[in-house]
């Protein structure tokens, strides 16, 4: 334990120690000269800004709309659904986990193909398939990670015992008033959980993004890029600090939510 | 705010452990590295290759071999049942294959820094590097019998030697193609203006090749048709240079609908629609004719390409499968196989007696002249390539910095 | 507040269309399965079994299946011990740094991929000096495969307190009888079911394998990835795909039954 502990994070200090090194440009190999080179590069040019700014929006983005879909899901499955229907709807929500990750981008990108069937649902109507791009990013962004949070707030609400909701009724408040002093202090938590997946999933995704990502690219391409296309990894090493440091100021922040024990 | 100061102790301890295990065990990766005299060398382009011994006789075949070829190099028979030019290899030497492809000499030159590979066909901007980076052996000419029929102009060339050691043999020669939907350009283009100039024609459905290199096909548009720009050599760039073609290819960033180096995606891409013109090999057109309609042309300003070479790894387990295969790529049969299948001209002189009728004019094999047209790939450095003495050009690493920045 | 009919209904309807969401691409990849061209035309210009045919053929597919399933195996086997341990650990003992060791135990799932992937690969590269190869792939796998053991554990231990296994010390049991005769029945199911996922995430991990595996080594994803775009292994990746989906049912009732309705859900995380 203590082993395979030391091992991933010295792997991790290791990486961020290449940070501070070069990479030769002709050779590709690293040159073990202490410089800030790498993050001087980084701050400075406008494209890793645009980057950057770019995956975050598409973190929230998936986040947000992953939210606003798990909600109604998880609020049925909870306490709408006989338990039977309960288990039913656990196992179909989890059953997509288990297809190839590949396999669903390829599928949205046959989706969002300009010969596909959205662009043939569109077409009666005169439009075509919005193509791949960030859109398509995002919607499959979300799909791919809608499980990991309709479980969290499912756990949530089902917690949740009906006698509060039906004290809170009692008590003469209507439903948005038990919405927002009943369910979401609960539900909180239980959507930040499943935030931290969907937000480093998306943060650090490379291979969604070039299947039907058209273009663009994100972080994750960065990163990916200079390892294994571009030979440097010391910058490729600077690159990942972002993430790195954007999820390690989101998981302290929700530690005082307590979201952390919902993982 | 005891959780949190034995938090912070934790965390020291632990980081104060991780950093000093990481700076004791980080190596350089690989080859010496460089000190300053070796480097300005290397800068220079006349560089000092690393000491790596070179065989002197073959022994036993070994049984196996690690292959890392571009796609269409080393085919086995899982592509199309009847290419295949691995399995008789494997069948007269005893050498298990395995092949892995890359899509740009840049992940090629990466890959062979694992040093898990025997042999790698590499192109005009990978050799310089790998064998800079120590990560090719230099090869003993007189071991691979074949050598001997291949022509003339592509031996002992910049690329491919060093101080007049040959480091690999030559695999053959090829021009960069436009590829268009016959369906859907028209008029038929004749130009790479029209991924350029005029791609706004066809927004998002243009496709380009992903890698830095791009940017020499960008330079070679701006050669022709703004030559008041100066450029001789689309490798030799200056800075001014350089941001030309920058904004040529920011410019076409907005009609991209997708860029490839997998060449499977961008047969898909056309096939699906997606794409309708873009760059492309000759071996994609041949594999992308079946389902779609589409046309390749070499448009009238020229075009970059590739002059490739089989190098063998430094670190390789099975030297004697390795000149094995050397040999066998280079063979008439195997040379003519390949040629044929991917579309460019071969490097074995007797391999044109076996090729289909008017195959080897078509592709002007054997035409020095020709060949000296097409630019081929090459690693651009801070010494102009083109003999200037009053700037300093580009390097390829500020051209993958630009790329990043092209692509937004 | 009792849900209204109304409420009800639109609940239901949401619930609905959100499985609807969820089902069309896996349809569609089904659907292709059958489909007579190679680039999965729309609409299908026809049907055929040719490509099920094709894939029972497939020796590369069967290869990367068996690949995956060891590497699957065995990086739950050593996700369960060390998960299982260090739940253990954290949740019965107090010591110094614990908040730091359980927020560092979550880090290789909270963290991207990509980090994970390339820091692994130039650790066991160039700072331990070994090839990439099975022994790489399984360490990284199981970095992420203990956090979904350790996470389960967690839940369950903290769920049922101390009180037996304080009275089973107290009878006179000493820490490994406890431990085999109490503690672990009551893991047991969540344990499993922490395994059933370790299993699926590590079955189906692609971002990180593609930097710790060997040259020569395909799992399942790999050989996906490497053969989603060829025409004439696209067909035979979505009967794959549609195998695995089918084949996954079962597991998964499993580890519902299992875990039990009200575990069910931090049990399947």
């Amino acid at each position: 334990m203590l082993w395979l502990g030391v091992a991933y994070l010295g792997a991790l200090a290791a990486l961020f120690i290449t940070a501070l090194w070069t990479a030769n440009g002709f050779t590709g190999n690293i040159e073990r000269t202490w410089t800030l080179d790498n993050f001087r590069e980084l701050f400075s040019q406008e494209v890793y800004r645009t980057i950057t700014i770019r995956t975050l929006l598409t973190a929230v983005g998936v986040t947000i709309i992953d939210a606003v879909i798990a909600f109604p899901v998880a609020l049925y499955m909870a306490k709408v659904a006989s338990p039977r229907a309960q288990r039913l709807l656990v196992i179909a929500i989890l059953t997509p986990l288990w297809a190839s990750y590949l396999v669903k981008a390829y599928a949205w990108r046959g989706m969002f193909s300009s010969s596909g069937p959205i662009d043939w649902l569109l077409s009666p109507f005169g439009l075509s398939s919005p193509g791949y791009g960030l859109f398509a990013t995002v919607v499959t962004l979300s799909y791919l990670w809608l499980p990991y949070m309709i479980l969290p707030m499912y756990a949530g609400l089902e917690r949740l015992p009906n006698s509060l909701l039906e004290a809170s009724a009692d008590l003469g408040a209507g439903a948005g008033v038990t919405m927002r002093r009943v369910i979401l202090p609960v539900l909180f938590p239980a959507v930040v959980a499943g935030s931290i997946f969907a937000f480093s999933l998306t943060l650090g995704d490379y291979i969604a993004v070039q299947i039907v990502g058209g273009a663009n690219q994100m972080l994750g391409n960065v990163i990916y890029d200079n390892v294994l296309k571009g030979n440097n990894l010391p910058f490729a090493a600077a690159v990942a600090t972002i993430p790195v440091v954007i999820m390690l100021v989101y998981l302290a922040a929700v530690r005082r939510t307590g979201a952390l024990e919902n993982l | 705010m005891r959780n949190r100061r034995t938090f912070a102790g934790a965390a020291a301890l632990g980081f104060a452990l991780a950093v000093s295990l990481a700076a004791c065990g980080t190596d350089s990766g690989g080859d010496s590295g460089a000190d300053s005299e070796e480097q300005a060398a290397e800068e220079q382009g006349g560089f000092t290759p690393p000491d790596i011994p070179m065989a002197s006789e073959l022994g036993d075949n070994e049984g196996a071999l690690s292959v890392l070829a571009w796609p269409g190099y080393a085919e086995d028979g899982s592509t199309d049942k009847s290419v295949d030019w691995v399995t008789p290899f494997e069948e007269e030497t005893g050498c298990q294959v395995d092949v892995k492809y890359f899509g740009t000499s840049d992940e090629a030159v990466t890959l062979m820094k694992s040093g898990q590979y025997d042999v790698v066909s590499a192109s005009g901007d990978a050799t310089l590097r790998l064998i800079a980076a120590g990560d090719v052996a230099p090869v003993n000419t007189d071991l691979i019998p074949n050598y001997a029929d291949e022509w003339d102009f592509l031996k002992d060339r910049p690329w491919n030697s060093v101080n007049g050691q040959m480091y690999g043999v030559p695999h053959g020669y090829g021009a960069n193609l436009l590829m268009y939907n016959t369906d859907v350009v028209s008029p038929e283009p004749t130009s790479w203006g029209a991924v350029f100039d005029g791609a706004a024609d066809y927004s998002g459905k243009v496709t380009s090749y992903d890698s830095p290199i791009y940017i020499a096909d960008a330079a070679l548009y701006l050669m022709k048709t703004q030559p008041d720009l100066g450029i001789e050599d689309p490798y030799a760039l200056d800075a001014d240079q350089l941001a030309a073609a920058v904004d040529l290819l920011k410019a076409q960033r907005e009609h991209v609908g997708e860029y490839w180096s997998d060449y499977l995606k961008e047969i898909q891409a056309f096939q699906t629609g997606d794409s309708v013109i873009g760059t492309t090999w000759q071996v994609i057109v041949n594999l992308a004719e079946a389902d779609t309609p589409v046309k390749a042309i070499l448009p009238e300003e020229g075009a970059t390409g590739w002059s490739d070479t089989w190098m063998i790894g430094a670190d390789t387990e099975h030297p004697n499968c390795s000149y094995a295969w050397l040999n066998h790529i280079t063979s008439p049969e195997a040379n003519a196989a390949v040629a044929e299948w991917f579309g460019e001209a071969p490097a074995n002189s007797k391999a044109c007696d076996l090729t289909s009728e008017g195959f080897c004019d078509s592709y002007h094999a054997g035409d020095e002249a020709y060949a000296e047209q097409i630019h081929y790939w090459t690693t651009p450095i801070e010494q102009c390539l083109d003999g200037r003495t009053d700037v300093t050009c580009t390097t390829y690493q500020e051209w993958t910095q630009a790329w990043t920045e092209i692509k937004g | 507040m009792t849900l209204s009919p109304l409420m009800r209904r639109v609940l239901a309807v949401s619930t609905g269309l959100a499985l609807l969401f969820v089902y069309t691409p896996l349809a569609l990849v089904v659907l292709n399965s059958f489909n007579t061209s190679r680039t999965f035309a729309w609409p299908p210009p026809g049907y055929t079994t040719e490509w099920w045919q094709a894939a029972w053929h497939s020796q590369g597919a069967r290869d990367a299946v068996w690949v995956s399933v060891q590497v699957a195996i065995v990086a739950t086997l050593v996700a369960l011990v060390l998960g299982t341990m260090a739940a253990l650990a954290l949740q019965r003992f107090r010591f110094f740094g614990r908040d730091t060791v359980s927020l560092l135990i979550i880090l290789p799932i909270a963290l991207p991929g990509v980090v994970t992937g390339v820091a692994l690969a130039n650790f066991f590269t160039t700072m331990i000096g070994i090839q990439l190869g099975m022994f790489t792939l399984i360490v990284s796998h199981a970095t992420f495969c203990i956090v979904t053991v350790f996470n389960n554990a967690v839940a369950r231990l903290r769920r049922l307190g101390s009180n037996l296994e304080e009275a089973s010390m107290d009878l006179g049991a000493g820490t490994f009888r406890t431990f085999y005769k109490i503690t672990l029945p009551m893991l047991r199911s969540s344990l499993l079911a922490g395994c059933l996922l370790a299993f699926a995430l590590s079955f189906d991990e692609i971002i990180v394998t593609t930097f710790t595996v060997g040259q020569g080594i395909q799992t399942l994803p790999i050989w996906i990835y490497q053969n989603l775009f060829r025409p004439n292994q696209a067909p035979v990746v979505n009967v794959v795909a549609a195998v695995l989906i089918l084949a996954s049912i079962v597991p998964i009732w499993l580890a519902q039954k299992l875990a039990g309705t009200d575990e069910s859900v931090a049990a399947a995380r």
